[in-house]
């Protein structure tokens, strides 16, 4: 049905789709095709090519894969256990998982700076314990620590609606079958919960890979990652046709990858496991 | 008679302090179609997931052609199981479904391929190997079901009421597709339902349950014939019972007439219950000699092969009659019972026995 107040209920989010994600997109586009002069150059997306420029990025996607596969180390033997116990959505429990979500991610991070700080937390408990004070933050470790810790919710919720979906009587089938617990965990439980994983590892790469407030506040600067550098050129350099050539770059970066977890999920089956 | 192939021993469960068996016990012999029978909580689904390995019994125990399984995980049983909601392998092809259990035991991938088109044969469906299980219709995904449990070859077939979620129709058919299919692999079923008609159909024992106790197990025209309690005439198939005395042997008094009948053994003057089926009450002229009970017909309804009547009695019992001869409400009648069709039971003495009876 296209009627014409059909057309007109739909104004509101035309313009808001316009105005905030398909102008600015086209601005970044125009910027990072573009030299000061406003002629065309394919300059700014080759800065990438540059050690000082790569080497974030490259640092960016080992920490966000780092970070991807420990959410799902943590998070799906969770689901498992919740799946078994039959933790329904409304429990106390699942509730406490994903109630981190609800919190400012900012906020989350400051609560581990003053954990790892030289003066923090952790050391305080180690020097009352006469143990030796230990470098904790603007490490690498720490910077994993904030992504695990913020986007781990993003692959549990996931991950659980996946898992419960998947019928009893299907897992019952494959024991009766013969299968062992392995096996029913590769062959069956695994393979039907791939479109949970999709959701979980996108939701937890994409934020991971961009991300640029975690490595200022846990980082302190020493760990540089790609959201860092376009952040500098905005921000520091006010060079805005660099900064956009490399959101190009990370951009195709986001798309090769999410058209790569995609790809299975299209093997899978039709049936979608959305996040919520 | 053939040997046992499963006995279940004083089988106790209950779950959050509701018993759901109470200290069943039953043997099943090889090669035999058994099927559970009863209202839905009775207790069926229960054992069969105890027979199963999905489920321990709190006490009791089950043993498999002599060995004890109680403690025994379901991989490891030698039987399988058809799921009420067949329970495919979505994310898999039908030819991967029906392999899944021989590729688990790691046989050779030529032998698979030839249980596939032989399984695949037996069930009705040649040629459907690559076909994904969405494009199946229910009867086709329970003929796959059927498929994917009967390759490994097992000793029982436990069968949670495949034919539920399918038409009546369907249900007919698949009702002698699985008779066939047990004539043709010689192996023991298990078949839970709650209908009472496939039931009589398939079976060659029936075991009707009811709170988790077994009410009545036999063959199916003793179910039906000489239900043992009122449950059990009330479960299966309609039937009138009515309270009476037995005044010694082969007399029975009901509705303050004296019937003939063929039972004896209860003692003088004892409370029984009598079952009577609707088709084995006759409708005869109201001066015929023969007619113990006079009354007036009240109901009737058209039930395509017969008609399905009410007749008040002079002492105003209400009778169910089925017969293919019409016969109008107002008309007075005269009733008249075969002494070979009418059934006597004992009343439940008990409050436990009590528990057996019938439940409204």
């Amino acid at each position: 049905m296209k009627s014409k107040s059909s057309r007109y209920l739909a104004m509101p989010y035309i313009i808001w789709i316009v105005g905030f994600i398909v102008i600015p997109l086209l601005t970044i586009v125009y910027y990072g095709f573009t030299d000061p002069n406003h002629a065309f150059t394919l300059g700014n997306l080759a800065e990438i090519l540059v050690w000082e420029n790569y080497r974030p990025l490259y640092r960016a996607m080992l920490l966000a894969a780092s970070c991807t596969a420990i959410c799902f180390l943590l998070a799906f033997p969770l689901a498992m256990i919740l799946r078994e116990h039959k933790v329904g959505r409304g429990s106390i429990i699942v509730f406490i998982f994903i109630l981190p979500m609800w919190m400012n991610s900012l906020l989350r991070i400051l609560a581990w700076q003053t954990l790892l700080e030289r003066k923090g937390v952790i050391n305080g408990m180690l020097t009352a314990l006469h143990l030796p004070e230990q470098h904790l933050i603007n490490t690498t470790a720490a910077v994993l620590i904030g992504m695990v810790y913020d986007f781990l919710p993003f692959m549990i919720l996931p991950l659980y609606n996946a898992l419960m979906k998947i019928d009893d009587n299907t897992v019952n089938a494959a024991y009766d079958l013969g299968a062992s617990f392995w096996q029913t965990l590769t062959k069956i439980i695994l393979p039907l919960s791939v479109p949970g994983i999709v959701s979980g590892v996108t939701m937890v790469f994409v934020p991971a890979l961009t991300t640029f407030a975690i490595s200022n506040m846990l980082g302190g600067g020493k760990i540089y990652l790609i959201g860092n550098v376009i952040e500098q050129e905005f921000m520091q350099d006010s060079d805005w046709n660099q900064g956009s050539g490399l959101s190009l770059v990370l951009m195709i970066f986001v798309i090769v990858s999410m058209l790569f977890v995609n790809h299975f999920d299209d093997k899978s089956d039709t049936r979608r496991g959305g996040i919520m | 008679m053939s040997k046992n192939l499963l006995q279940l021993q004083n089988i106790s469960k209950s779950y959050d302090g509701q018993l759901i068996l109470d200290d069943l016990s039953l043997d099943i012999h090889e090669n035999s179609f058994v099927t559970f029978l009863g209202p839905s909580g009775c207790g069926k689904t229960t054992t069969l997931r105890i027979i199963g390995g999905f489920e321990k019994p709190d006490q009791g125990r089950v043993l498999f052609d002599g060995a004890d399984i109680t403690d025994l995980p379901a991989n490891k049983r030698q039987l399988n199981t058809v799921f009420q909601k067949y329970a495919l392998f979505p994310h898999m092809s039908i030819a991967d479904n029906i392999a899944f259990g021989l590729r688990i035991k790691n046989k050779p991938e030529s032998y698979i391929k030839d249980k596939i088109k032989y399984a695949l044969k037996l069930v009705n469906l040649d040629g459907f190997e690559k076909r994904s299980i969405d494009s199946l219709s229910g009867g086709q995904q329970q003929r796959i079901a059927i498929a994917r449990a009967i390759v490994n070859e097992p000793r029982l077939l436990l069968l949670d009421e495949p034919l539920g979620a399918l038409d009546l129709k369907l249900r007919q058919e698949m009702q002698y597709e699985l008779i066939r299919l047990k004539n043709e692999l010689g192996i023991t079923f298990i078949y839970v339902t709650h209908d009472q008609e496939e039931a009589l159909t398939m079976s060659d024992y029936v075991v009707v349950m009811n709170q988790g106790y077994i009410q009545q197990a036999g063959s199916p025209e003793q179910i039906y014939n000489e239900p043992e309690n009122a449950f059990v005439a009330d479960f299966i198939g309609d039937s009138n019972i009515i309270g009476g005395v037995m005044l010694e042997d082969y007399v029975v008094r009901i509705c303050g007439k004296t019937f003939k009948c063929v039972d004896a053994g209860f003692g003088t003057n004892k409370p029984v219950d009598v079952v009577i089926r609707p088709e084995d009450v006759e409708i005869i002229e109201d001066d015929d000699p023969k007619a113990i009970l006079h009354g007036e017909m009240t109901h009737i309804i058209f039930k395509g092969e017969i008609y399905e009547m009410e007749c008040r009695s002079e002492d105003g019992f209400e009778w169910l009659i089925h017969s293919t001869e019409m016969h109008e409400p107002g008309k007075k009648v005269g009733l008249y019972v075969k002494p070979s069709n009418i059934q006597i039971m004992n009343k439940p003495e008990s409050e436990d026995e009590e528990a057996l009876g019938v439940e409204e």
